[in-house]
């Protein structure tokens, strides 16, 4: 509610996605419910999507964010296609990108060099990652 | 779209707003999902985008879906919206989700069915949430859909849980109504009766393969026909004056009866005078996609059936003029917000009321009447 207000009545709205092999969802299913509790508008992709797949979902739900799970370790595979499509659609600068997951620590400053705001590794606290969103989440729409 | 046109973005002027538009009726999926965007938030200058997009709708096809959760309502979408790309047409599908009344969240689930249509952008697939505490959600269903007919989508989906009041107006948006229905669960057709019954055009029992699926067809087909008998029709009796208020005249046919003089010959089977429609009840299994080619086809005869007995102009003026008294509504509302906030707010109101110097009536009086005045001193 608190974030809610502050955002002066507009509600933040998130794609959770699950992209490429990897078939582990808890994370996301976490994350999704946090979001939701915390009073955002959360869009599970569900799993085993294509990088093209994220994009049109991103583009037609208009998310403030698209926080991307992977635990697999494809992210420098993945993660470049997602951005381009979103680029592609002119959806890229106004979208928070987070990436959640497995994500080695000699990968992170590439992966915010192509333009992911933050990634969370395992054991971030919920309040960390939503508070992230809530100040991050681009406004004025 | 370039960083620098995102930046105008920010502020509301006009061209900024027409500029949307443009893009929006050029065909940029971008601008379709941000108009929408700023339908759901309410942003300012959405009534103007609103406004400029309606001269270009009235030529989609509007279907919807409602049913309770469960039942099968996204995976059905799903089937149907590759059904219509195979034919050729484009679909946009608007899929309302219930959102929590303590915190505003949601989670929008309806896509993660959309598996049939992944990749083809050509689906334009909008999950909303009910926003509960706003109201108001037809409002902004109806005018999503305005959106995505101003794209040039043929054919537009709603999808929503049929619990409520609030669901049946936005299933109401739509020209043709399928409830969707789960075999063996008498509570399904108990849920029926509170309102949904009347609104259904094309009753699907979905899940069809299930055990018990034929006999929720014979409860259908026979609350259906308790319709035509008279005692049915008393019971509508009842139903009437609820659904009737806000422009809920489609069911309750007495409003329109004069309009349907034509095609109420040829309903050989049924005694319902007014209405030439025979709601129909269908069986689909929508993961394997069994039965929706009739149930398209069934859609098909229902807009035709529209078009000819002249429902469908009629049911678009209804809808209009619910729309025009909905915007008087909620702008006669706010005003009379803003005012209550300059006499104090309605907690002061309240407690004088509550220390009896006052009365609730009296109240409403002092603060319309100078509306009043104003609006009957303009003729």
């Amino acid at each position: 509610m608190s974030t809610q207000q502050e955002q002066g009545g507009r509600t933040i709205r998130c794609l959770i996605a699950k992209v490429g092999l990897d078939g582990h969802d808890r994370g996301a299913h976490v994350i999704a419910r946090a979001f939701r509790d915390a009073g955002f508008e959360v869009i599970y992709s569900g799993l085993h999507r294509a990088p093209d797949e994220i994009v049109q979902a991103a583009v037609q739900e208009d998310v403030d964010v698209l926080g991307i799970s992977i635990l697999s370790g494809a992210h420098n595979t993945l993660v470049p296609k997602i951005v381009s499509g979103l680029e592609e659609y002119g959806a890229f600068e106004d979208t928070l990108l987070l990436l959640g997951g497995i994500v080695p620590d000699e990968d992170r400053a590439e992966l915010k060099e192509l333009g992911v705001a933050e990634i969370f590794g395992p054991g971030t606290p919920m309040e960390e990652t939503i508070e992230f969103v809530a100040e991050n989440a681009p406004a004025n729409r | 779209m370039t960083s620098a046109d995102r930046e105008i973005e920010t502020d509301t002027d006009d061209s900024e707003h027409a500029e949307l538009v443009a893009e929006l009726l050029d065909g940029r999926h971008r601008a379709l999902a941000r108009v929408i965007t700023k339908i759901e938030n309410r942003a300012p200058g959405y009534r103007e985008i609103v406004s400029r997009l309606h001269e270009h709708t009235g030529s989609a096809s509007v279907v919807g879906i409602t049913g309770s959760p469960g039942a099968g309502k996204s995976t059905l979408v799903d089937k149907l919206a590759k059904a219509y790309r195979d034919r050729g047409e484009t679909v946009g599908v608007i899929a309302v989700d219930p959102s929590s009344p303590y915190t505003g969240g949601a989670v929008l689930g309806d896509r993660i069915r959309m598996a049939s249509n992944v990749g083809d952008m050509e689906v334009f697939f909008r999950s909303m949430s009910a926003r509960g505490s706003l109201g108001g959600l037809s409002t902004a269903t109806s005018d999503a859909v305005k959106a995505l007919d101003a794209f040039g989508k043929d054919r537009v989906i709603v999808e929503t849980v049929g619990a409520g009041q609030n669901e049946v107006d936005v299933v109401k948006t739509a020209e043709t109504v399928c409830v969707l229905v789960q075999p063996g669960s008498g509570d399904d057709v108990q849920m029926l009766k509170a309102g949904i019954l009347e609104i259904g055009d094309v009753f699907v029992v979905n899940k069809a393969d299930m055990d018990g699926a034929q006999q929720t067809v014979a409860e259908l087909e026979e609350m259906l026909h308790m319709r035509d008998e008279p005692t049915g029709g008393l019971q509508m009796g009842h139903h009437g004056p609820l659904s009737d208020g806000p422009g809920g005249a489609s069911s309750n046919g007495t409003g329109d009866a004069g309009a349907t003089e034509a095609g109420a010959s040829e309903t050989a089977t049924g005694g319902s005078e007014d209405d030439g429609w025979e709601p129909e009840v269908l069986e689909t299994v929508a993961t394997d996609g069994t039965g929706v080619e009739t149930l398209i086809e069934t859609v098909g005869q229902h807009r035709d059936y529209l078009v000819e007995s002249g429902d469908l102009d009629a049911h678009a003026r209804t809808r209009y003029a619910e729309e025009i008294r909905q915007h008087l509504r909620a702008d006669t509302a706010a005003l009379l917000e803003e005012e209550l906030v300059a006499r104090g707010g309605v907690d002061t109101l309240a407690e004088r009321v509550f220390a009896r110097k006052t009365d609730p009536y009296t109240v409403a009086d002092e603060i319309v009447g100078p509306l009043a005045d104003c609006l009957r001193r303009e003729e």
